[in-house]
């Protein structure tokens, strides 16, 4: 029988960690993803689960500690968000290099300056380069499953994963998830076996050798390549889980896309404001429909394509402002996966929701008038146009 | 020397397919052939007869280079030592078993 409860983004993910029973989570509180370490401290201290959970006096020294803990041979998680992370940056290099397979929740916040706790996926997309694989989620429900089969993931191709939901908008607010029992978790992720422990001293190792101009080329090949090919592990680990659990994740997902004229693609929360938004129009007789993009590392590039090409219009919403005058980092993306085709959609960048600004279906409703007028024009947009600033 | 050009050139042609994941070494033996000692700029100098034996300089050395048998330093690999000075300056002020000096090129 389904278990229903009612959970928070933060309280599903710290949920999900306790499941997973990792052998280490090292963390450090940061709004908004304190309720993370909060609430799986708490299932540590009142035994519900075995983990060592280390509190770190940064976030820097949790990826490091998870970091060691991973190369004991350790099964390792954390959580931050927006500063936290951006302190742990150099680490994140260090880990997918090292190919360790850390889970990490990420709490999208803004980054500093000025000061804002709110959502915008500007932390987390400064570490697009950083060989983490990276899985946005719309809902909190969403946010659980993924935790758990990012194990898996993480684990098949040694590569470090990202889980990210959008800060409050999700980790703040009370949502009705279906659990799984702790058998089925444990059952699903299986036994972590690593290939070698720091520990172990009768196997001594070297981690982190130097690679000089002679062999650090060929190292980050390695890792390019492992995340070509996790493509393939994560298409088949969240089809698996689908077909175990019946809810199924699709890297990229289309609402009402079939005969869409317009459509509008983004990541996070805000897939789900613009279904709202489409339904509205579809009642209005309109043509529009709404894309989601889960995985954003690697870039299904190839995906993308087949599922954009033959639309008229593609309104691309970034929620993070990249500052490089030219656009959003998932406009200039999708564009340049697109741009070789002779046959393409119109495109306009929208950059929104910024600090928390609330993006409204309203708002996504006009977002979808103006595609219309491009479609009409038969030009794209080359102006990046910022949602509700005044 | 030719035997070092042989393995470095192998090391050239390690391609990123047959390189180890995550350039996690598992080859000890190799690991101890390829010495790293040499960009040393000080070397300790090491006096076995004001040594007191209290193992201070074994347990701060980063780089496991004072040599130790049946638990009594009895000198200095200067294979890996790279000359930091850590050892010289943790041996007990009344000691001073361990001096640095200039690395003569």
């Amino acid at each position: 029988m389904k278990k229903v409860v009612a959970k928070t983004g933060n309280e599903a993910m710290a949920y999900a960690m306790k499941q997973i029973a990792p052998d280490v989570v090292a963390a450090y509180p940061i709004t908004p993803s304190t309720e993370v370490v909060y609430a799986f401290a708490s299932f540590v201290a009142e035994g519900e689960v075995d983990t060592e959970f280390v509190a770190v006096e940064s976030e820097h020294s949790a990826m490091s500690a998870c970091i060691a803990a991973a190369v004991s041979g350790a099964r390792a998680m954390t959580a931050t968000a927006s500063q936290g992370l951006a302190l742990m940056h150099e680490m994140l290099f260090i880990a997918s290099a090292l190919r360790l397979p850390i889970v990490m929740a990420v709490v999208n916040r803004t980054l500093s300056a000025p000061l804002n706790i709110h959502c915008d996926h500007s932390d987390s997309l400064a570490s697009r380069d950083s060989g983490w694989i990276q899985l946005f989620c719309a809902n909190s429900q969403e946010a659980y499953d993924t935790m758990i089969y990012a194990v898996r993931i993480a684990e098949e191709i040694y590569l470090p994963v990202m889980v990210t939901i959008d800060g409050f908008i999700l980790s703040h607010c009370m949502e009705r998830i279906e659990i799984l029992s702790d058998e089925e978790v444990k059952d699903f992720i299986k036994e972590f076996k690593p290939n070698y422990s720091l520990l172990d001293i009768d196997h001594p190792i070297t981690v982190g050798p130097a690679c000089l101009p002679d062999s650090y080329f060929e190292h980050k090949v390695a890792v390019a390549e492992a995340m070509r090919e996790s493509l393939a592990v994560i298409e088949r680990v969240s089809k698996e889980f689908g077909e175990r659990f019946g809810r199924y994740y699709d890297i990229l997902e289309g609402y009402e896309t079939k005969d869409c004229e317009v459509a509008v693609i983004a990541m996070g929360s805000t897939y789900e404001t613009a279904t709202v938004a489409v339904d509205n129009l579809r009642k209005k007789g309109k043509k529009v429909g709404a894309y989601k993009l889960k995985l954003f590392r690697p870039f299904p590039h190839q995906r993308i394509k087949a599922e954009l090409i033959n639309l008229p219009v593609l309104g691309v919403l970034d929620r993070a402002e990249a500052l490089s005058s030219y656009g959003g980092i998932l406009y200039t993306e999708i564009r340049a996966v697109l741009s070789d085709e002779k046959k393409k959609p119109l495109t306009a960048n929208y950059i929104y929701g910024l600090g928390g600004r609330e993006i409204t279906p309203g708002e996504i409703e006009g977002v979808f008038e103006e595609l219309f007028q491009l479609k009409e024009k038969g030009v794209s947009s080359e102006e990046v146009s910022y949602i509700g600033v005044r | 020397m030719k035997e070092k050009i042989d393995s470095e050139a192998q090391c050239l042609l390690i391609s990123w397919r047959n390189l180890p994941c995550g350039a996690i070494l598992t080859d000890t033996k190799r690991i101890k052939e390829n010495k790293t000692g040499a960009w040393r700029s000080e070397r300790p100098i090491y006096d076995e007869k004001k040594c007191i034996q209290c193992l201070v300089c074994w347990i701060y050395c980063p780089d496991a280079s004072i040599l130790v048998q049946d638990g009594k330093v009895v000198g200095i690999n200067y294979d890996y030592c790279k000359g930091c000075g850590i050892c010289a300056s943790v041996c007990p002020k009344k000691v001073q078993a361990i001096r640095m000096e200039k690395e003569k090129k």
